[in-house]
């Protein structure tokens, strides 16, 4: 186990040493997506040097090696999320993919025309336009769990709408917008008391929160490699077995089926049968190498650093002359989104990426939130291991700034 | 003054600045002296699409000249399309149409502003041209 230090994770990191508009980078768009340590980036140039080949279906070495490496890399990323066996991931190019190939295979299995289907009032995008499509095309409904304006979803509302006989129930771990922890855990025990199978967006937790699917009982788990030190392009989804053999595939094609005909195909066991087509082996290898670089420190220090990170920017922008926090949430994760009154997000970030700070403003793809705050967007810190408080200080002395040029 | 001389003169006022702040302070300082769109025309339809934040635009024909007022909800915003504003309003339809906006990359704003805002800005461009189209008619 390696002792967590920012300064030795920092040179890991090449990325993060260089100067923008003359001043050194301050990244807290990590949310967006997270930068990659050097272990990664040679993971996946080591594959393409050394190993490249298609896999599953060579017969001579390389291709073996490479099958045998990419299911490696499921086995780590099974252990990671403590599935019960590697086959319960499957791989995709990220959460919005898995998402897609829910709304789709799962919406198949188990959504008919009228049928509804449970989200949250602070989903991003992805995990609500895909819903919102499928139960538009079956004319049924989408029933949207409220929040307060803390950010907080409301329970009872969510026991209300599980009365209802959703058919499925798809709900964020982490709100990319607001930061907001939901009570996953129990969320999922609500409604498998109604016999509903629940689908957790872990797009923003995986590199912040130990995840034990089992723990969770959730019937599905997604998430992207890319906000998790890893390449871009690789994600993946966790399915409990029983839901996994019972659903229809999602795309067709090569590597997904068992005997073909031109009167009847057959399919591959699962996960293959998800996974049509060459998949992206290189990256999958960066992300178990990622999975083994956040497993390398104590989870517990990291999860505190990170904490620690958090309280320490919301104390600094505090001070900040009509600051008001969307989101406030008693269990926060990960990110600090704000507004400042009578300044427009835009005009901050641009300001203040001049100052070398790189954050996010807009919507975040979470459109309805921001019209539940009646705001036109946030601006957006998020945070990984390798940030600092010097990089919180120069970030809230550049939002000062910026605020006194902009007022 | 004629469009090139006003482009000249935004040209040399920009380039008294080393300091990218300082043009920002300047950009913002023209943001908040934008003539303001009659609030009856702050909707849908004069919006200019492909911008981050929103920008509204009219324009109006006067005794053969065309007069832009414009609003933006973000301040920076303003001050560009006021800028294009103190170029483009009070010439005839006909000048706008011939105008060369190489100005644009002389005082580094197509090319120091990012991406999605640089996009917003060659938008607000082409609306201009677009009312004067219209209005040449």
């Amino acid at each position: 186990m390696n002792h967590f230090d920012v300064n030795d994770i920092r040179k890991q990191f090449p990325v993060l040493d260089q100067l923008v508009y003359g001043k050194p980078l301050v990244y807290f768009d990590n949310a967006a997506t997270t930068q990659k340590p050097l272990c990664v980036i040679e993971r996946e140039r080591d594959y393409y040097l050394h190993e490249n080949c298609n896999i599953h279906r060579g017969v001579h070495y390389l291709s073996q090696m490479a099958t045998e490496a990419y299911e490696n890399a499921r086995k780590t990323v099974a252990q990671f999320v403590n599935a019960r066996q590697p086959q319960e991931i499957v791989f995709t190019r990220g959460t919005t993919e898995s998402l897609n190939l829910l709304a789709t295979s799962l919406g198949q299995l188990l959504v008919n025309q009228g049928d509804k289907v449970v989200v949250s009032a602070m989903e991003h995008h992805s995990n609500m336009v895909p819903w919102q499509q499928m139960i538009q095309a079956k004319k049924g409904e989408l029933l949207v769990i409220r929040m307060d304006k803390k950010g907080v979803l409301d329970l009872n509302h969510y026991e209300e709408l599980l009365k209802q006989k959703p058919k499925i129930v798809s709900i964020t771990h982490i709100s990319n917008t607001l930061g907001t922890v939901n009570p996953v855990k129990e969320m999922v025990a609500m409604a498998h008391k109604y016999d509903i199978p629940v689908i957790i967006d872990g797009a923003q937790s995986m590199a912040h929160q130990v995840i034990d699917v089992q723990d969770l009982d959730c019937d599905f788990y997604v998430f992207s490699g890319h906000k998790m030190y890893a390449p871009m392009g690789i994600g993946g989804l966790y399915g409990k077995m029983e839901w996994l053999e019972k659903m229809p595939p999602y795309q067709f094609g090569g590597e997904m089926v068992d005997t073909v005909s031109f009167e009847k195909t057959t399919f591959n066991k699962v996960p293959f049968k998800f996974e049509a087509g060459t998949p992206n082996v290189g990256a999958a290898l960066g992300l178990e190498t990622a999975v083994k670089f956040i497993q390398s420190f104590d989870r517990q220090e990291v999860e505190a650093y990170e904490d620690e990170l958090l309280r320490y920017a919301i104390e600094g922008l505090s001070s900040v002359e009509g600051m008001r926090f969307i989101g406030e949430a008693p269990k926060r994760n990960g990110l600090v989104s704000f507004v400042i009154d009578g300044i427009h997000p835009y005009d901050l970030g641009t300001i203040i990426d001049k100052m070398g700070v790189a954050v996010r403003t807009g919507h975040h793809c979470a459109e309805p939130v921001m019209t539940f705050f009646g705001i036109p967007g946030t601006v957006r810190a998020s945070f990984a291991m390798y940030n600092t408080k010097e990089e919180i200080d120069i970030f809230v002395k550049a939002v000062e700034k910026a605020a006194n040029m902009l007022r | 003054m004629t469009i090139k001389e006003i482009q000249d003169s935004i040209v040399e006022e920009f380039s008294m600045f080393d300091d990218w702040m300082d043009r920002y302070v300047m950009l913002i300082e023209m943001g908040k002296e934008c003539p303001i769109i009659d609030p009856q025309y702050r909707n849908d339809n004069y919006l200019i699409n492909g911008c981050q934040s929103r920008v509204w635009l009219h324009a109006e024909l006067k005794d053969g000249k065309i007069y832009f007022t414009a609003d933006s909800d973000a301040v920076i915003t303003k001050g560009i399309i006021n800028l294009l504003i103190k170029v483009f309003s009070g010439q005839t339809p006909a000048d706008i149409l011939a105008a060369d906006m190489s100005f644009l990359d002389e005082i580094g704003l197509k090319e120091h502003l990012s991406p999605t805002r640089s996009n917003g800005l060659l938008s607000m461009v082409k609306q201009m041209m677009l009312y004067a189209e219209i209005m040449n008619k």
